[in-house]
């Protein structure tokens, strides 16, 4: 029983243990630049108005989804880096469609959802047809690709644009009234919504764990990897699955950006359009550990700190950029301390099995397994 | 058969070995001991890796540790060579000791390491190679080309600096790997398992080679578990048997069997074949398999066999003769192998290896560890590794975990693998639980056909002896068994048949109750009756 409380003890304090160290490296660079770290942080940790705390859930949304594209790869071993180009192309795909309004009403939205899956899908599996065929490294792939994507639908969106007036923004037709989707009031004294589509990743999350975790095709992905040679012998098809574990991926980092397109003004896809999501979602899924529930703390912890550092400049006269720096050096403290925390596990599991099987054998009488072959 | 079995092909008399006999130089060694390890232990987790090992080494003579798989010659060598420390005793080079704690401290001290798997990179030249890591010492120009045409002249390695590797034969780049621990200055040189990669002639041309190193005052310290290369060319001999050293003996006055006796010691059970249970029903016919190699050269050509319900076929072949491609063929695990694989009437040669799998062939593959296991997973997760598309490990595309742990637990108790659960991920087992667990979960679906590759390589006595129950129950209970192995007392003991791979084909029936393990031996290099010395080169193109 015991054992089963050391290994939740460790869970817990890996992430613990890098976000400490994340905080203290920050103070670190905010001493050195002689900025007031105790007034940083006070800001920082404050409890979000309203309106903050709307935002964050908005944001969370977002990054979530980001998160769980990256770690569909990360269970196979696949380092999906493409998640920004993918859901770059796969937003423009929706928005190019649902402007046009060809279905009435929702029908229009499931389209463009759709539509958004199906080029974040074909777009990432780019990358994995080259890795299965060429064995083209999904690293390398799917960064080049994120480049190829930018120029892409920048070039693609001045044929569709249409542009506002008095502005040099341009952006897609925006999504008819009917097929946006409404946001759910918490507080009836603010104007800020929370994304409906909230909704959505929720149901994106289950669906990911339930697949990854309980089903034949989720097994086969965890088992190809953790041991690509074994998946073979398993009678596991390596090719397909990274095919198909790309695609998957890219299907999911298609959805990032549709909170944002059927959820906010001016719901359509333009050049101001938020970029940089996808980048953000390889820290979270480090953060989380590839679960969806660590996947969504993570996403809510780098939405809160991204929401409470904004005022950071007025309030303090501190760039909120430094939380930046404290969201990168997490990355990187994240892969150190589960590194670390995961060695000493596995030492502390060898070291038990070790004893428990000397306990054993001590109590049989003879503690020398010996055969029938050499008693005959 | 006697209370005691000799292992591999070394219960050869003296004489027709398939190396000529070395003179045994020992009046070369001078009596001053290079490397002295006194009471080395290490211990791993749950594991005595070593423990008292005690070995004086002379300069300038070949000194062999022999032992069994997981004997601990590894660890040891890794220890003397740094990689790894001990938890106990003391190491002296040349009468100082030292402690060495990273390979540079042991390259310091002149002691130089040969891995079985060779370090070198491909598309760069011998001297690229050479000098890596080492452009201190004489650059990387004209005075590095010299040193090592003077070091390849010095001791007839006969190396040319500016090949690339990559066109170079086995034997070469073992020269090479020589050249470049000789290059840093070593004067004590560890050789793992060279022989395991070599054909006889380079074996032969590799022996040359470490009498003109010993001929020059270097020390070499062979590792291997080949009796009877071990006995034509080593001068003295150290026996290590379950981690510890048992004795050191004199090669003139013993024989392969008295020192397979002490590597076993007297616990070794033998693997006795029972009644015969060999059916005339044919339950997997090969016809025509070929296999070509990415450099298009045939690696499996035109193999044709038979197994019948209730036999053991078993395939006998130095290492690296097209065993390991075989059972892959007909795993279906790779591509563009031609001609018919049938099983129980069907020919499967154009299904993938699930199908196959599910058609009802259990496989223990030779490695467990890259093929036959996630090592980071829990045991029942291993359960259901390669049967993710069968009950009870899944229904409808779900895995089903109670089912699978307690069709784990099952497994655990009727194979006697020893763990404290079904929780406990396989990398905490030991080599001969862990083969337990695979044959366990291989043996159940009900398969049709076992194929077991090296099955009880790398594991203990205690388990080996299971092991082979298991597979001869498979026998008796109407399956089809390939089995592929390199301990030649293992295949006889178990085969109704054998059947000798060469070169990737077969080029010999053997009844297991009338073959010696001489007779296999010079059919497996292709000496068949010719002389020793003179290894027929098969001329196939």
């Amino acid at each position: 029983m015991n054992v089963r409380l050391t290994k939740v003890a460790l869970a817990i304090g890996a992430p613990l243990l890098a976000l400490a160290l994340a905080f203290a490296i920050t103070s670190l660079v905010l001493l050195a630049a002689g900025d007031p770290v105790g007034e940083v942080w006070a800001q920082i940790i404050s409890w979000p108005e309203a309106r903050n705390q709307v935002n964050i859930l908005n944001n969370a949304t977002v990054l979530f989804l980001s998160g769980l594209a990256v770690s569909i790869g990360f269970r196979m071993n696949l380092f999906n880096i493409g998640v920004d180009g993918q859901y770059r192309v796969a937003v423009f795909a929706a928005a190019a469609v649902a402007g046009e309004g060809w279905l009435p009403g929702y029908l229009n939205t499931a389209l463009a959802i759709v539509c958004a899956m199906l080029a974040g899908a074909a777009w990432a599996g780019i990358a994995g047809v080259l890795k299965a065929t060429r064995g083209v490294s999904e690293v390398i792939a799917t960064i080049m690709l994120n480049f190829i994507a930018t120029a892409l639908v920048a070039y693609l969106l001045a044929k569709v644009a249409v542009r506002e007036e008095g502005s040099n923004v341009i952006g897609t037709a925006p999504v008819p009234e009917g097929s946006r989707i409404p946001g759910i009031q918490m507080w009836s004294d603010i104007p800020t919504e929370i994304y409906g589509f909230i909704v959505f990743a929720v149901l994106v999350g289950v669906a990911y764990w339930f697949t990854l975790n309980k089903t034949r095709f989720g097994f086969e992905l965890r088992a190809t990897g953790r041991s690509a040679s074994a998946a073979v012998a398993s009678g596991i098809s390596v090719r397909r699955m990274t095919i198909t574990t790309m695609m998957l991926s890219g299907a999911v980092a298609g959805l990032v950006g549709l909170p944002i397109l059927f959820g906010t003004s001016p719901y359509n896809y333009g050049s101001t359009f938020q970029s940089g999501l996808g980048f953000a979602g390889i820290a979270i899924a480090l953060l989380g550990r590839n679960h969806p529930v660590g996947i969504a703390l993570g996403a809510l912890l780098f939405a809160f700190l991204d929401e409470q550092s904004n005022p950071l400049q007025i309030l303090v006269g501190v760039s909120p950029d430094i939380v930046a720096i404290t969201q990168g050096v997490i990355v990187l403290t994240v892969v150190v301390s589960y590194e670390l925390v995961r060695r000493y596990g596995a030492r502390l599991e060898q070291r038990r099995v070790a004893a428990q099987l000397a306990r054993e054998s001590a109590a049989a009488k003879d503690p020398r397994p010996t055969t029938k072959e050499a008693a005959r | 058969m006697d209370d005691l079995v000799v292992h591999g092909p070394l219960a050869r008399p003296e004489g027709s070995s398939l190396v000529t006999s070395l003179s045994r130089d020992a009046s070369a060694a001078t009596g001053e001991v290079a490397v002295r390890l006194r009471g080395i232990g290490k211990r791993f987790p749950g594991v005595i890796a070593n423990d008292d090992i005690n070995i004086d080494v002379a300069r300038g003579s070949i000194h062999a540790v022999v032992g069994e798989n997981g004997a601990g010659k590894s660890t040891l060598m890794k220890i003397l060579y740094g990689v790894q420390p001990p938890d106990s005793g003391t190491i002296e080079v040349n009468g100082t000791e030292l402690a060495l704690s990273t390979p540079a401290d042991a390259i310091k001290a002149g002691i130089g390491m040969v891995f079985q798997h060779f370090m070198l990179a491909d598309n760069l030249t011998v001297l690229e190679n050479v000098v890596l890591g080492a452009e201190s010492l004489h650059g990387i120009g004209g005075a590095a080309r010299a040193k090592v045409a003077e070091i390849s002249a010095a001791y007839g390695l006969g190396i040319d600096p500016d090949r690339r590797v990559e066109d170079l034969g086995v034997g070469a780049r073992q020269r090479v790997e020589i050249l470049k621990v000789l290059y840093r200055g070593a004067r004590i040189i560890i050789l793992d398992e060279p022989t395991a990669v070599l054909v006889p002639q380079e074996v032969d041309e590799l022996f040359g080679n470490l009498r003109e190193l010993k001929r020059e005052g270097l020390s070499v310290i062979f590792i291997s578990h080949k009796l009877d290369e071990v006995l034509s060319v080593a001068d003295e001999i150290t026996v290590i048997r379950r981690g510890t050293t048992v004795a050191t003996v004199d090669p003139r006055s013993v024989t392969s069997r008295q020192l397979a006796e002490l590597m076993v010691g007297s616990e070794l059970p033998t693997p006795q074949t029972e009644a015969s249970t060999v059916t005339d029903e044919v339950m997997l016919s090969v016809r025509g398999l070929g296999l070509r190699g990415p450099d298009g050269r045939a690696v499996l050509d035109d193999i044709s066999f038979d197994i019948h319900r209730g036999e053991i076929l078993g395939i006998a072949g130095v290492e690296g003769n097209g065993q390991s491609e075989l059972v892959e063929a007909v795993m279906g695990m790779r591509g563009g192998a031609e001609g018919a694989v049938v099983l129980s009437g069907r020919d499967i040669a154009g299904l993938s290896t699930r199908a196959r799998r599910e058609a009802g062939i259990g496989y223990v593959p030779e490695d467990r560890h890259r093929h036959g296991l996630l090592l980071d997973a829990p045991l029942w997760e291993n359960r259901v590794l390669g049967h993710q598309t069968r009950e009870p490990s899944a229904r409808r595309g779900v895995i089903r975990r109670r089912a699978a742990r307690a069709d784990t637990q099952r497994i655990i108790d009727a194979y006697d693998v020893r763990t404290p659960g079904t929780e406990v991920p396989a990398r905490a087992l030991s080599g001969g639980n862990q083969q337990k667990l695979i044959v366990g979960r291989e043996m159940s679906a009900d398969p049709v056909l076992l194929i077991a590759s090296h099955p009880t390589r790398g594991v203990d006595v205690g388990a080996q002896g299971a092991i082979w129950d298991h597979i001869k129950r498979a026998r008796r209970e109407g399956l089809a068994v390939l089995l592929i192995s390199a301990d030649l007392d293992e295949l006889i003991g178990l085969s109704d048949r054998i059947e000798v791979v060469l070169r990737g084909r077969l080029v010999g029936t053997f009844d297991p109750s009338a073959v010696t393990p001489e007779e296999l031996g010079s059919a497996m290099t292709g000496a068949g009756d010719a002389a020793p010395t003179t290894t027929t080169e098969e001329t196939r193109g």
